[in-house]
């Protein structure tokens, strides 16, 4: 089987979650990469570093620079005439880009996916990761979407891919690029940290959230993340937030700050290796799937925890 | 501008989903079943888009069962759509099926605008506004959290890993619903009574031609892998002796 990966980049560097897209499709086949942007030859060179990837296609064109939909789509559903298989990582490009691929295509998407069980079996969570479904296709392509926590990253070094230019297939003329605000972080990225300590709603207001949890992520080495309640009681933007509707993480440790637990909030974070909680409610749900609890008001224990490391 | 807003009948999101014994699904009999949340913010759009005078007229459509009606369409009416359409089927129809079921109803309604929420929380697919936007040949503004209509262009700012993106788009269009997008209002006791008396479409899959017939096959469903019990620490001071046992901490 040939799998095209769908590179997720900045027209700079290669993101990080294409290098787990990458292991889940090494498990169907022989990996292509498909690096479309604008002056983005320098992406397609790192991503023929890839450890295990064979041919990369590069299609550069102003078309591609923002990686809209209505344009990217075509392209790749092109390039499936000579792949069996097209694997995005299931961020928020690769879940805007990757359905309207399988429509053209006439085939259902598998949505992210946690496992790789055969050429055309996978697993994937439903109902905000309550119940794990093992699905079969019966499409003759496969459009997937990969949970990047549920694969191994890919080394980014020791590959020996090819690059080869595919010709563009323009602008669709549907849409334009208008603008981007995007949060400035010098923290690790959440989705890719190894700790991360993420506060709730009992943080009570901005200030308290920037005071109370930024230190202990500083002192740890940790990126913040926020329950739904606290983005939406607006104390930080919305992409720090972890849940069913916000990102999936699965770092090391994971520090829930006045978080009670809900099953909105546990989808996001559940597979985290170690969870710690800190709440004053010891009968938050959150200490249900906490592997260590500490029951306690977090205006005092947090300071203290942060000043003892 | 007419909009059209598709809607689902899901398990509502309070419930906690218990999968069946024998692995076939998840337990839906006797649970309380509600319209999907991303839902209710799509009509919430396109009802405050009919207040400012951008929109005529605001048509509902649901696929599924006949209790579709009052669970779903009812409250959708309630909230200020002006009529509804219930496609009936006692099957389970995927995004593919749903999006070509829409491209037809889009076919004779003729809206300027489609708004569907960003995805539904049973099966967690995400699909089916972009699988729509393909198949129309739309421009599509997903995970929306503001939009704005200006002539024959809507402006969709979208939220995008690391903040929000802006696009431009020739209309007609798709859009589909963040959280942030609106607050919905709640239907009204008054409101749902109105509700009754406004037009509802009983139409079937066959209806439209439409192969409904599902392209993946679950072969089972189970539960999650359980954490284990975990430990309480009695004070900050284990704390940080966990944090040094970890590795986390120095």
């Amino acid at each position: 089987m040939k799998a095209l990966v769908w590179v997720e980049h900045d027209n700079q560097v290669v993101k990080d979650a294409t290098l787990s897209a990458v292991t889940a499709a090494s498990q169907l086949g022989e990996v292509h990469l498909l690096v479309a942007g604008k002056g983005c030859a320098g992406v397609a060179d790192a991503a023929a570093k890839i450890a295990g990837v064979g041919k990369v296609h590069l299609a550069d064109d102003a078309a591609f620079e923002h990686a809209l939909a209505e344009n990217v789509a075509p392209l790749v559903a092109k390039l499936m005439e000579s792949h069996d298989a097209v694997l995005f990582p299931a961020t928020t490009t690769g879940k805007n880009v990757a359905p309207r691929v399988a429509a053209l295509l006439d085939v259902m998407q598998l949505s992210d996916i946690l496992s790789v069980e055969g050429p055309d079996t996978f697993t994937r969570p439903i109902y905000a990761g309550n119940a794990i479904a093992t699905v079969q296709t019966s499409d003759p392509k496969l459009v997937i979407t990969v949970r990047g926590t549920a694969f191994a990253k890919a080394a980014a070094e020791g590959g020996s891919g090819v690059v080869e230019a595919v010709a563009s297939t323009g602008d669709a003329g549907l849409s334009s690029f208008a603008g981007a605000e995007i949060a400035k972080s010098e923290r690790p990225e959440l989705t890719s940290a190894k700790v991360i300590v993420s506060g709730g709603r009992a943080l009570q207001n901005s200030e308290n959230f920037h005071a109370i949890i930024e230190p202990l992520a500083d002192k740890l080495g940790a990126a913040v993340g926020a329950s739904r309640a606290a983005v939406d009681a607006g104390y930080v933007p919305n992409d720090y937030q972890v849940g069913q509707t916000g990102k999936i993480v699965a770092p090391e440790v994971y520090i829930a700050v006045g978080i009670s637990g809900a099953i909105q909030h546990l989808a996001g974070m559940k597979d985290s290796k170690t969870i710690i909680a800190i709440n004053k409610d010891e009968d938050a749900p959150i200490f249900q799937v906490a592997d260590i609890g500490l029951v306690g008001d977090l205006f005092k224990v947090v300071p203290e925890l942060t000043e003892k490391l | 501008m007419k909009v059209l807003v598709p809607v689902k009948r899901v398990l509502d999101y309070n419930v906690k989903p218990r999968v069946k014994a024998d692995g076939t699904g998840v337990d839906l009999s006797n649970v309380k079943m509600s319209m999907n949340p991303f839902d209710e913010i799509a009509i919430e759009e396109a009802v405050r888009l009919k207040e400012k005078g951008a929109a005529t007229e605001v048509v509902v459509v649901t696929i599924g069962v006949a209790k579709a009606e009052s669970d779903v369409l009812l409250t959708a009416r309630a909230m200020g759509a002006d009529r509804a359409i219930l496609i009936q089927t006692d099957e389970e129809v995927e995004p593919l099926a749903v999006a070509k079921l829409l491209k037809a109803v889009a076919a004779e309604e003729q809206p300027g605008l489609i708004i569907l929420g960003k995805q539904a929380i049973d099966d967690d697919s995400n699909q089916t506004g972009q699988m729509l936007a393909a198949l129309l040949g739309w421009a599509q503004g997903t995970f929306a959290s503001a939009v704005e209509i200006a002539g024959d262009r809507v402006k969709v700012t979208r939220e995008v890993d690391g903040g929000l993106e802006t696009v431009d788009l020739k209309l007609p269009a798709i859009v589909t619903t963040d959280l942030r997008l609106n607050e919905p209002r709640y239907a009204t006791l008054p409101n749902i009574m109105k509700a009754k008396s406004k037009p509802l479409l009983k139409k079937t899959v066959a209806d439209y031609g439409v192969d409904a017939s599902p392209r993946l096959k679950t072969l089972k469903v189970v539960e999650p892998a359980k954490r284990t019990a975990g430990v309480k620490v009695a004070d900050v001071d284990a704390l940080v002796g966990k944090l040094k046992e970890l590795g986390v901490a120095a």
